[in-house]
């Protein structure tokens, strides 16, 4: 009697549970499931990072990786490395509940291998965000992902409000690094321009981030030149430019580092993206030549 | 075919004026001689801005590069020797690296960097990693000691330069431009850069191909024949590390052009250093330049790095050559 009754205590228990367990399906198709919301995160894309603090469990967080550098508190946690160079031994460690990584990432099967769980989730574009925002909230058991992808969704749409009608339509050339490579129509800064009623010299033809020879910029003759710090040096020089219109009325937006990174990032802070991006259309669209 | 190096100095010489020909016909819009319709100013800007000192900037900076492999092959006696030894590659791609992390990080340096650019810094990059293998082989008097302390002064400085990108992961994409080399940017200005250190570099060597006549029968023959190889090491070293920096500041670093060219020559005609020097330069430029216009024409508007036509181009047709004779030789 005693051991069925230890049995049946067991299966109820087990039952409860269940009930309360949690279950992702991360972006590999790859099931996993926690008895309880994991306490314990380590995080090994800065994305990611920015959405678990996002939703507000930045205090879950135990380790990062080396190139999280928002919000500022992620900074005082254990660095645990890059793509290529993931300290294994230190995540162990941690003893993390979950860690969550980018599909390129070399660790996953080295650390399911070790008994760790971890969920795979790729962020691209805009859908791919609010689709990572509502994974990372079941996973967290936190209810604000949907009403937090709607306050982004606004702030997007704000950006895009403000736009002064001189500004849309302009025909921007956004250079992600000298090369040059240009970010396309499908790259995300490209959706953040589409967004903003900004028309991109390089079509979705030519994927995200093509290679581009100079010639075709020149040809194609953007009112609006974009791109970051590192690679302005020179821009005014470069050969056969000086016809480009944006370069002749001196209309390039030079970002900083901190810009760049989130102007980047497929996270949480799309909408200052948006925002950083409908600026720069706004004033030089009120510059005069 | 072509056995005898007046013929095919005649023979590259012309490539090379079909190949700029073409050079200035193919841009982002593939193969094309139909401007006629085009906007007038639009297609003289792109014409004489863009296409022409690109393709004469590739011709030149592929010159340089197959000069320098020359003079190195000539100097070491070695057939492996290529321009970026001795530190040369290492140094460049570490100035580069540390000018990309580190501009934008205070305003002092991005002022002093701004003034020097990127092609300077590649410059200073090659020729200090040329002078600190020197120091490390303490002169230039023991071949192999020189070529040691290369190897250890690229290895480390490679190393130095994987550590930089590691923590700034965004510069990764200009690295590898660089590294992959891109013609894309070449103006005027770099033309006539290049075309200066080209003729200085080929006064330099061509005064002292004698000096590496003598080198192939050995060190120390060379000595007895009054070959004063300290002063001529230290010369060429001078005019490879010149040659070398010139065009990988202009160009990035493009691969098996410095390697590959003085091969070509040497399969066509064996002959004598004053030849091959300015044989290696023309072939380095053909080259170069063929790559330079495959590398825009393929995927237009899109372009390949022109580093990967280089290898693939250069060498294909090394094996290729190097079949053919052994063929012929066991027929």
């Amino acid at each position: 009697m005693k051991p069925l009754f230890a049995l049946l205590a067991a299966l109820l228990w087990r039952g409860s549970a269940l009930a309360a367990d949690v279950v992702i399906k991360d972006d590999v198709g790859q099931t996993t499931r926690w008895a309880a919301p994991p306490q314990r995160i380590v995080s090994l894309l800065p994305s990611l990072t920015e959405t678990v603090c996002e939703l507000g469990a930045c205090a879950r967080l135990v380790g990062v990786d080396r190139y999280s550098n928002f919000p500022a508190a992620v900074n005082a946690l254990p660095k645990l490395g890059g793509l290529d160079d993931t300290n294994v031994e230190m995540i162990v460690a941690l003893k993390p509940d979950v860690v969550l990584v980018a599909p390129s990432s070399r660790v996953t099967e080295r650390l399911q291998g070790l008994g760790l769980k971890v969920v795979t989730l790729e962020a691209k574009s805009y859908a791919d965000v609010q689709r990572v925002l509502g994974k990372v909230g079941e996973l967290l058991a936190v209810p604000d992902a949907p009403r937090l992808w709607r306050q982004i969704e606004s702030g997007v749409a704000a950006a895009a409000q403000a736009m002064p009608p001189a500004a849309k339509g302009t025909l921007v050339y956004y250079e992600v690094a000298s090369g040059p490579y240009a970010a396309g129509e499908t790259s995300f800064m490209g959706e953040t321009l589409i967004k903003l009623g900004a028309r991109n010299i390089i079509p979705a033809s030519l994927g995200p981030f093509p290679k581009i020879n100079p010639e075709f910029v020149v040809r194609a003759n953007p009112q609006l030149i974009m791109m970051g710090q590192r690679d302005a040096g020179g821009i005014y020089q470069r050969p056969g430019w000086d016809k480009i219109a944006a370069i002749r009325d001196k209309k390039v937006c030079i970002f900083t580092r901190e810009q760049s990174d989130m102007l980047g990032r497929p996270g949480p802070r799309i909408a200052e993206a948006a925002q950083i991006m409908a600026r720069c259309l706004r004033e030089m669209s009120e510059k005069k030549p | 075919m072509i056995s005898r190096p007046g013929p095919l100095l005649t023979l590259l010489l012309l490539l090379s004026a079909g190949l700029a020909v073409l050079g200035v016909a193919v841009g982002s819009t593939g193969f094309a001689f139909n401007w006629i319709h085009d906007d007038q100013g639009m297609v003289r800007q792109i014409l004489w801005q863009i296409r022409l000192p690109r393709s004469l900037g590739a011709w030149t900076a592929g010159a340089l590069l197959g000069l320098a492999g020359a003079i190195a092959q000539g100097l070491f006696r070695n057939p492996l020797a290529d321009p970026y030894l001795l530190g040369s590659a290492s140094g460049a791609g570490l100035g580069v690296a540390l000018a990309l992390a580190f501009i934008g990080m205070s305003p002092a340096s991005s002022l002093w960097l701004d003034r020097l650019g990127l092609t300077g810094v590649a410059f200073v990059g090659t020729v200090a990693g040329v002078l600190a293998t020197l120091l490390l082989a303490r002169g230039v008097e023991h071949t192999l000691r020189l070529l040691l302390a290369g190897v250890v002064v690229g290895v480390v400085l490679t190393a130095a330069t994987n550590l930089i990108m590691l923590n700034s992961p965004e510069i990764m994409r200009s690295m590898q431009a660089f590294m992959l080399g891109t013609t894309g940017l070449l103006g005027w200005n770099s033309v006539i850069l290049m075309a200066v250190a080209l003729v200085i570099c080929l006064l330099v060597a061509l005064g002292g191909s004698r000096a590496l006549d003598a080198l192939t029968l050995g060190e120390a023959t060379a000595h007895s024949l009054g070959v004063r190889l300290g002063l001529v090491r230290v010369v060429m070293i001078g005019a490879f590390a010149l040659g070398t920096g010139t065009a990988v500041a202009q160009a990035g670093m493009i691969a098996f052009v410095g390697l590959v060219a003085p091969h070509l020559v040497r399969n066509h005609c064996p002959t004598t250093h004053g030849k091959l020097l300015l044989l290696s330069a023309c072939a380095g430029g053909v080259l170069l330049l063929a790559a330079d216009i495959l590398a825009r024409w393929m995927f237009a508007p899109q372009e390949l790095p022109v580093g990967i036509i280089t290898a693939i181009l250069g060498g294909s047709y090394l094996l290729w050559l190097m079949h053919r004779r052994t063929g012929r030789r066991t027929a």
